[in-house]
């Protein structure tokens, strides 16, 4: 395969690849180089691409296997101290001080949660994955999933209520 | 959307089983329309989940062209050679060197049985001398 051909199969999630990295990892620059990691990893194998007939579904995990160990990896310790760029970008173009106040809290919150309840959230809420999809990805049934998605969910609306209830965290 | 509907799509959600259409109706809602005060709350949640499926990843990852991976292997497979053949060499070189000292010792030794072989004729002469002093003496 191709530079370019590689390029165009890898183009089209490797954006999801990168928000779950960054959902795990919480650091953008750590998000950043998993990414990377994962992608030249994909580029080194690509001669085995072609049986892969799901390539999105295996850089995923790749993905979620990557961070789940860089997690548990000593250098972890640190980077939880590190970090401390809750703002996204994206969230000034939201001209409501108010609202994106609040989504920086939503982040915060789901920063709380189990790496479990964190992907399923992330496939489900943000990259809207079917539930056999995420089953698969996460090894896990698809009632499991259901489960934790539900849990996850009642979790950010509980926290968001107590938050918006008290005004400061 | 009606409300009583959003409701119930909302209870559905959180219990995990609405679907994928339908929860992006209710993304759709809570981003778009005037959402009244009682669920209000839940707007954030919505919309952030709207926002967090923008974010890029813009960083330009650096594709190496194949070929280096070849070269990897070709130094590899060089260096492993590179072991075998000092490896062997040396006990080659010690064969060898062995071969040599065995073939030294034997030279030695069979010099030593040439000269022995010589000491062992003179001896015989002293024996002949022997004799023929007995003979005098018995004569005697």
């Amino acid at each position: 395969m191709q530079q370019t051909e590689f390029l165009n199969v890898v183009l089209p999630f490797k954006d999801k690849l990168y928000r779950l990295a960054k959902r795990l990892l919480v650091s953008t620059e750590e998000a950043e180089d998993a990414t990377q990691e994962i992608l030249m990893k994909l580029w080194s194998k690509n001669n085995m691409m072609e049986d892969y007939n799901n390539v999105e579904a295996y850089a995923m995990m790749m993905t979620k296997n990557f961070c789940l160990d860089r997690l548990k990896s000593k250098q972890a310790g640190n980077l939880k101290l590190v970090h401390s760029n809750y703002k996204d970008e994206n969230v000034s173009l939201q001209n409501q001080v108010e609202v994106s106040d609040s989504l920086s809290w939503i982040e915060r919150i789901m920063e709380d949660l189990p790496e479990q309840q964190k992907m399923v959230l992330q496939l489900r809420d943000v990259e809207q994955y079917e539930f056999e999809e995420i089953a698969e990805l996460l090894g896990m049934s698809a009632t499991a999933v259901r489960v934790a998605l539900s849990r996850a969910r009642k979790t950010v609306r509980e926290k968001l209520v107590q938050k918006h209830n008290y005004g400061i965290k | 959307m009606e409300l009583s509907n959003i409701e119930k799509l909302l209870e559905r959600y959180f219990e995990a089983t609405a679907t994928v259409a339908e929860e992006e109706m209710l993304r759709e809602y809570f981003t778009k329309e005037d959402v009244p005060l009682h669920l209000k709350e839940y707007t954030p949640m919505f919309q952030y989940f709207s926002i967090a499926r923008e974010e890029k990843f813009t960083r330009q990852v650096p594709l190496k062209p194949r070929k280096k991976s070849y070269l990897k292997w070709i130094s590899v497979a060089a260096v492993g050679i590179l072991i075998f053949g000092i490896y062997f060499g040396r006990s080659y070189q010690e064969q060898r060197e062995a071969e040599y000292a065995y073939q030294e010792t034997k030279k030695a030794l069979s010099l030593l049985a040439t000269n022995l072989g010589k000491g062992t004729e003179k001896v015989a002469y002293l024996r002949e001398f022997e004799e023929t002093k007995q003979k005098i003496y018995n004569k005697n």
